[in-house]
């Protein structure tokens, strides 16, 4: 019985072969468009969500600076306020599972024959746990070195690749700023940051050295930030409170005073990015799936069309026995089968843009199962709900009426 | 002979915008099993109206039908429906076989409604064509053939489901002389060897004379009842 509706509903269609087209094409433009902007919006949104990863969980960055000196007022990392102690005394506290110092500066290394010129940060070994930062090949810098200012360094991956090329780098000795440094290991890829810089292109000294050796700072034992790593999610607010009264303390600011840090939270900061990255994602899907709806306005119209030319069909069928659900489902089937196919290619299509765009421009797609499922569900749904007002209409022809219906 | 419809006092009104038009006013019939009924009247006599709540495509305004003893008027749309699946073969004036289907599926068409498979729908259809002589022509579709033919087709239609009652609303208006004799032909087959009920509705006395029974309407009231014979002797 189903077999034959369904055969029913494929030579209804076929009848009018440019209509059924025509209908449907509202349906593949609708699914096809969907899928096609939440590919994008999927697509950006792991793009965001890589660089979020790469960044470290739970992490604050405190900053040095901002301070009022004579009405004048000085941005983060003005002025030097922060000290290797402020980083110790963070890392002290209950809520906080890691603080690494860090003084950044920009030299010109060289290998042999290559040279480059780079991002250099002196920091602690704290750093690469924070920053959630392995090596790759060789190994980190440790406390020692920290402790007695080695000339160690290690590199990330884009500096390793321009000094080095194929060549090992673990072992060999660079010239930074004309000292000799060895290189103890290559830190694993992160790729670009949120806001696009490639984190790769960095090298790591032990801070000391930067301090003392490498930019050779006036004042001993400043550093520019501390990147800070707490131990939950939950604990953050506490934390940045706990470090705000530390450094206040430490700093011995009188009450009234502003502060001489400015604590950011990275990770909400990143959490906004994603939130506003999936808000887009969605608004595209929304605007999509109009069309989706404009479509299925499409098949009820056509569907109304077909009920009033066919009426005397439908007479000829009641009179000889068709029930009001084999009507009803005969036309919601037709419907049905119409969304369906017109969604199948839709699918077809959504996913062949979605490789168009990504083979064309540069953004990143990422073809969603669930949307492929959604999707087709919705179509689905679109079939039933537009083609059933038609199909009830038709149903509910009296027998009589529908015969004399010229 | 057990009777196949029973008519009470049945009457039918119209709704038209210039008031209430009574198109039956109160007509009794009883058709037993086996019988070749006539139906005559001039244009607007009711006659096609009476046919239509027969053939249970119309509802009577009051009065009782029995069809094979079941109240019509009590039964819903479906059990209507089914009874014209299973009870009723209709026969139209028009034809009335889908244009897009070849005359297998048009004659097999009833038994997708009453639930039959595919193969035994085929068989059957097959059967029936053979039964009105169109056999070979099995898989053209309704407008490769004559009038004639379309005719008996239909009635293959009608008779696939081994109706007891076969109503026709002038089988033969769109057709001439030679071929409605050998409609009517096929009529008193039926009635003879199937011993299939037939109702029919005409205008044309020469239609009519193959009847036994005739029933003349004559403004919403049966003016005659009785043997075809009596009736056409009367009207010479």
């Amino acid at each position: 019985m189903i077999f034959m509706m369904l055969q029913e509903a494929w030579s209804a269609m076929s009848a009018n072969r440019l209509r059924t087209f025509l209908t449907m094409l509202g349906m593949v433009i609708g699914v096809g468009a969907v899928i096609l902007m939440s590919s994008i919006g999927a697509g950006t949104q792991a793009k965001v969500k890589e660089s979020i990863a790469s960044m470290g969980s739970n992490l604050f960055i405190v900053l040095a600076g901002s301070m009022t000196s004579g009405g004048v007022r000085i941005g983060s990392g003005g002025v030097q306020t922060l000290k290797m102690n402020d980083a110790s005394a963070i890392e002290e506290l209950s809520s906080i599972k890691a603080a690494a110092p860090v003084v950044p500066g920009t030299a010109q290394l060289v290998y042999q024959s290559a040279n480059w010129n780079t991002q250099v940060s002196g920091t602690t070994p704290a750093f690469f746990e924070v920053r959630d930062w392995p090596s790759e090949e060789g190994s980190v810098f440790s406390d020692s070195d920290v402790r007695s200012a080695t000339r160690v360094a290690v590199l990330g991956k884009t500096v390793a690749t321009n000094l080095f090329g194929d060549e090992s780098p673990v072992g060999k000795t660079i010239r930074i700023k004309n000292s000799p440094y060895i290189v103890l290991g290559v830190l694993a890829s992160k790729g670009q940051s949120l806001d696009g810089r490639d984190q790769d292109d960095t090298v790591m000294v032990p801070i000391t050295t930067a301090q003392t050796k490498l930019f050779g700072s006036q004042f001993k034992g400043v550093v520019r930030f501390i990147m800070v790593e707490a131990v939950s999610e939950s604990v953050m607010d506490k934390a940045e409170e706990e470090m705000q009264v530390l450094l206040r303390d430490n700093h011995k600011l009188r009450p009234n005073a502003e502060d001489d840090f400015t604590i950011r939270n990275l990770t909400a900061l990143a959490n906004t990015a994603a939130e506003t990255t999936k808000a887009m994602s969605l608004m595209l899907a929304a605007i999509a799936s109009i069309s989706l709806l404009v479509g299925g306005i499409g098949i009820m119209n056509i569907m109304l069309v077909s009920v009033t030319e066919r009426t005397r069909e439908i007479g000829i069928r009641i009179a000889i026995g068709a029930k009001q659900r084999n009507i009803l489902l005969q036309f919601l089937l037709e419907a049905l089968m119409i969304s369906i196919i017109g969604c199948l290619i839709g699918v077809c299509v959504g996913i062949g843009g979605a490789y168009g765009v990504s083979a064309f421009f540069p953004i990143s797609v990422v073809i969603t199962q669930s949307s492929i499922v959604i999707s087709f569900l919705v179509a689905t749904c679109v079939g039933v709900f537009f083609g059933f007002y038609p199909a009830r209409k038709a149903a509910n022809l009296e027998p009589i009426e529908a015969l004399r219906y010229q | 002979m057990a009777e196949v419809i029973r008519i009470e006092a049945l009457t039918k009104n119209y709704h038209t915008d210039a008031g209430e038009v009574c198109v039956l006013k109160g007509v009794d019939i009883t058709i037993q099993s086996g019988e070749f009924v006539a139906i005559m009247g001039p244009s607007g006599s009711g006659k096609s109206t009476f046919m239509n709540i027969l053939g249970c495509l119309d509802k009577a305004t009051s009065g009782n039908y029995f069809l094979n003893e079941t109240d019509t008027t009590t039964l819903n749309k479906d059990a209507l429906a089914s009874l014209r699946n299973h009870v009723i073969g209709f026969v139209f004036q028009g034809f009335n076989l889908l244009a897009r289907k070849n005359l297998i599926d048009n004659v097999a068409l009833p038994l997708v409604y009453a639930g039959i498979g595919a193969k035994e729908r085929k068989v059957r259809a097959l059967e029936v064509l053979k039964s009105v002589g169109l056999e070979a022509y099995a898989t053209y579709l309704p407008n490769q053939i004559s009038g004639g033919q379309q005719q008996r087709v239909a009635i293959a239609r009608a008779l696939i489901n081994r109706p007891k009652l076969i109503l026709a609303d002038e089988p033969t208006g769109n057709l001439d002389t030679k071929t409605s004799q050998e409609i009517m032909d096929l009529f008193c087959e039926l009635n003879d060897k199937e011993k299939i009920t037939i109702v029919l509705v005409t205008h044309e006395p020469d239609i009519a004379e193959y009847s036994k029974r005739l029933i003349n309407f004559v403004d919403g009231r049966i003016q005659h009842d009785g043997l075809t014979a009596h009736f056409q002797a009367s009207h010479v």
